[in-house]
């Protein structure tokens, strides 16, 4: 997949506005940004189900703008919306969506009992999807979506709305489908899951790109390597910014915290400590892909 | 393909034995040809509510109106319509009215809720088939449907004798085919498009029962008024209820058969180009 100065407008809208990406055969690639980032415009467009407005787009090699049918031909779309059929059972929703793909039956139904057995769900097989959690339902969509065994796989904010064991089971099986070479491009709001699963990322907002590469290069880049997190009650955190700049590299306030960026976190705190102040609750911990999107954008993902 | 097994190693499975491998469709028909099982599973699903509603329900209009009214209707006035009994004048009617009524149901809320609430086609459209492939797929779907369960009524209709010959028959339930197409390629297109289900309710009394009421199904209209009878002329369902019952009676006038088969063709070819222009506005943004 290469984009080069990729646009998207919605009438007076650019929800993407000129972005550079390649992903390269094999790799995981995301998408990281909040809400209206862009991210999941950008998706629909290399699913070839979203025309570009500007600059170029190339999708295993085709142009979506002519070669729509025979990318998708070759992509698996886990979309943000689950587009499951509740009239059919979970195999049905597997086997008849194969066969739009110009698989024979006799392949579907194999095909169906693999992916069955992948999204463990083979005991729900015959159950109608809207018997099914979300979690469920969730892992039936991806396993529709490697039907055509993809090679490509396009995972638009996979495990929003689940719960953690839910969103951890998913991983697994991402993890599972990359080591047997399934190139991915996934979009996500949650840090951790863009350090599990990515080689590489971009951080996108307000429909830029705002910094690009692997999870470690970017904290090494734009944050420490620890963070100590001071909490001090329900008070205004501003009032002690003042007083622990010197301390850190670098401090960003939050409405319930401060941050202290640093390489020596429990130095940092021994030092906070002698200056007489006592916060409520303090830790150090290792800087993640959220401080370096605090530090891009001066804001948290949460929405 | 990998298969998890809880506590087991990452370890790729030896690769399966590659039986297929995805394809672009090569037309139209292979890409109709690939919904085939989605249509025949989901109707599967429901065939015993829709045996119902192509057997009884219209059954019943017949034993009401063709013979219990009829009783009343030809003791007054024999010979309603040129037809020899008004069972005989008012069973083509029910037969097209019914075809209507069954596409209307077919091309409102199923069309609705794959847009809206399911988001079936989004899912269809994210693998090969193109936005006119699945348009097609589910106007051919409900012509099927229709024709079958028009098929099943008219085997009740049979038992009356109310045939003049089995190539009329065959022509009433090709007409009744017709009258699906006709009516649901543009109510397919309107549903696509809406943007809540509100609609529908306004449609189902604001046009399909005037539609049926004023379409020749249950009193001739050369008996109304001019304005009544240049109305009826805009009625597709009209146009149906002349056909069906040239077909049935066997009193086939040529030139007429082939305005009214224009007119219905013609609004189904349009219906279906609006309604892939509808739905791909709607999916293609």
């Amino acid at each position: 997949m290469r984009a080069r100065e990729l646009r998207k407008r919605f009438g007076a809208v650019e929800a993407v506005q000129g972005i550079d990406v390649e992903v390269r055969r094999g790799e995981v690639f995301g998408f990281l940004g909040p809400n209206g980032a862009g991210k999941s415009s950008t998706m629909r467009m290399i699913a070839t189900t979203s025309p570009i407005s500007g600059g170029s787009l190339q999708v295993l090699g085709m142009d979506p703008a002519h070669d729509g049918p025979r990318i998708r031909a070759r992509l698996g779309v886990c979309p943000q919306d689950d587009t499951l059929d509740t009239e059919l059972s979970v195999r049905e929703n597997l086997t008849v969506y194969g066969r739009y793909f110009g698989l024979s039956r006799t392949h579907v139904r194999e095909r169906a009992d693999e992916l069955l057995a992948f999204a463990r769900l083979a005991d729900k097989a015959g159950s109608r999807v809207d018997e099914l959690s979300g979690g469920m339902r969730r892992r039936l969509t991806i396993a529709r979506s490697l039907v055509n065994a993809p090679d490509l796989l396009l995972l638009d904010e996979p495990t929003t709305g689940l719960d953690p064991q839910a969103r951890h089971t998913l991983w697994d099986q991402l993890y599972r489908l990359k080591h047997a070479g399934v190139t991915q491009i996934l979009t996500t709001h949650y840090m951790d899951e863009a350090e599990q699963l990515c080689d590489r990322l971009v951080v996108m907002d307000g429909g830029k790109i705002v910094a690009h590469g692997s999870p470690a290069e970017l904290i090494r880049r734009y944050s420490t390597r620890e963070v100590a997190e001071l909490r001090f009650g329900v008070v205004d955190h501003a009032r002690f910014a003042d007083q622990v700049t010197p301390l850190a590299q670098r401090v960003e306030v939050l409405p319930d915290r401060l941050l202290l960026y640093t390489d020596d976190g429990e130095a940092t705190l021994a030092a906070v400590h002698s200056r007489g102040l006592e916060p409520v609750t303090a830790l150090v911990r290792r800087s993640s892909l959220e401080d370096v999107f605090l530090h891009l954008t001066g804001r948290t993902l949460v929405d | 393909m990998v298969m998890s097994r809880p506590g087991a190693q990452v370890q790729p499975d030896p690769e399966p034995v590659v039986l297929d491998t995805a394809s672009a469709p090569s037309g139209l028909l292979d890409a109709l040809a690939r919904q085939v099982d989605y249509w025949a599973t989901a109707a599967r699903r429901t065939w015993r509510g829709g045996f119902a509603t192509a057997f009884v329900t219209p059954l019943l209009y017949v034993a009401a109106m063709g013979v219990m009214l009829g009783r009343y209707v030809d003791a007054s006035s024999p010979g309603v319509g040129g037809a020899p009994s008004y069972l005989h004048f008012v069973a083509p009617g029910l037969l097209a009215g019914q075809a209507m009524l069954l596409a209307f149901g077919d091309a409102t809320y199923p069309v609705y809720g794959k847009v809206t609430w399911d988001k079936t086609y989004v899912g269809m459209i994210a693998t090969p088939l193109r936005v006119v492939d699945v348009v097609l797929g589910h106007l051919s779907a409900i012509f099927v449907r229709v024709t079958i369960s028009c098929a099943i009524f008219m085997l009740a209709l049979s038992l009356f004798g109310l045939f003049a010959s089995v190539l009329g028959a065959l022509g009433a339930l090709l007409t009744c085919g017709l009258v699906a197409f006709a009516f649901a390629a543009p109510i397919f297109g309107l549903s696509a498009g809406l943007r809540n289900d509100s609609a529908f309710p306004v449609i189902y009394r604001v046009v399909q029962v005037p539609m049926y009421l004023f379409s020749g199904a249950f009193f001739p209209l050369d008996a109304m008024p001019a304005l009544v009878q240049w109305l009826a002329t805009l009625n597709p369902l009209w146009h149906g209820v002349q056909l069906t019952r040239m077909a049935m009676l066997g009193t086939p006038e040529w030139g007429a058969i082939g305005m009214h088969v224009a007119v219905l063709l013609a609004l189904g070819a349009v219906g279906t180009w609006w309604s892939v222009r509808r739905l791909t506005h709607r999916l293609i943004t």
